[in-house]
């Protein structure tokens, strides 16, 4: 049986918005300790890279095309494309691809 | 009174190409969370009061395949463990004897890009800048989720499997050109790839649920990373 919808979305507000805040409760000094610093340091982009692949070529029709725009977003962000622009690079590449296969 | 009120302006203003990009990205969103059972009305509320984007995609995603409160909390706190280091990094800014609320209210506005464009202003965060922006952003981020469930089964199947990568457009673009900066961070992206497919694919590991399988692999290699190219607050240490 599925929680509840609306407690299951009550406590991921509440869970985001204390981690927003929670460095606002404790922090009088930055935090010293250098592994729990470096630690944090990686999570974001790890967490990102872990649920990026291999879901976005699950998340196509065509694997094909979801591999192909994880290239193409990857290479526009590289040069220095922003987050809207390379969204959209990502979207175009999917819908050309799957309208040849 | 004139001097907050300029900077709440002046924070909406900034926060409205935010908010653009945000309804593009939610639609996307919107797109994954019909298919995982929320309803409009759903969406909107949580995307109105949650505004994080890989933290509600794990969260929709993880609801679908019937996780507990329990598995949803160690998530959310794992996924959004930036926003914490985010925190850090506005209170780090902030003067002795700021008041609590203040320190709070700059906090709570805490998104990628509105930590973005926070910390990139000179002198102390205002709370008034970080809520202009965030009124300008957050209620087109929730009408685009809305937008992506209610409209998500009218799009055409092709429209639909393209938005549906807008996201991880998203995600790719926050954290590749750090990895440009630090090769350390490269490293650690190509690694969670590799080893995110092997989990994915390899017998017995593949049976684990996909949200127990993201708190595995980013406790994992972030620990080992952290252990072989330590951080401080300045950045790199070798060089």
């Amino acid at each position: 049986m599925k929680t509840n919808i609306y407690l299951y979305i009550l406590t991921m507000i509440f869970t985001t918005w204390l981690m927003r805040v929670s460095s606002s409760l404790v922090m009088k000094k930055p935090i010293k300790n250098r592994f729990i610093q470096s630690f944090l340091y990686y999570v974001p982009y790890v967490t990102l890279a872990v649920m990026t692949f291999p879901a976005i070529t699950e998340a196509t029709q065509s694997p094909i095309a979801g591999a192909a725009a994880l290239v193409v977003c990857m290479a526009a962000a590289w040069f220095g494309a922003g987050l809207f622009p390379v969204a959209i690079a990502g979207c175009v590449t999917v819908f050309i691809i799957e309208l040849f296969i | 009174m004139n001097e907050k009120r300029k900077l709440f302006i002046h924070g909406y203003k900034n926060g409205l190409p935010i908010g653009a990009g945000y309804f593009a990205v939610a639609v996307s969103l919107g797109i994954a969370a019909r298919d995982y059972g929320f309803s409009a009305l759903q969406g909107f509320l949580a995307s109105l009061f949650t505004y994080a984007s890989a933290g509600q995609y794990m969260a929709f995603n993880l609801y679908n395949v019937g996780g507990t409160l329990i598995q949803l909390i160690i998530l959310t706190i794992i996924i959004n463990a930036r926003y914490i280091l985010m925190g850090f990094a506005l209170n780090q800014r902030m003067p002795e004897g700021t008041p609590l609320g203040t320190r709070m209210l700059v906090c709570t506005c805490i998104t990628d890009e509105i930590f973005g464009i926070t910390i990139a202003r000179r002198g102390a965060p205002s709370p008034y800048y970080t809520f202009g922006a965030l009124i300008a952003a957050v209620p087109l981020w929730a009408l685009g989720t809305a937008t992506g469930i209610s409209m998500g089964n009218i799009l055409p199947v092709s429209i639909v499997s393209a938005l549906s990568v807008a996201l991880f457009g998203m995600f790719i673009a926050s954290i590749i050109p750090e990895g440009r900066k630090d090769k350390a961070i490269l490293a650690a992206i190509f690694a969670s790839f590799a080893f995110s497919y092997a989990f994915a694919k390899l017998p017995v590991i593949s049976e684990i649920s996909s949200g127990n399988r993201t708190i595995l692999l980013t406790v994992l290699i972030s620990s080992v990373f952290a252990a072989l190219f330590p951080r401080t607050e300045g950045g790199s240490d070798e060089n």
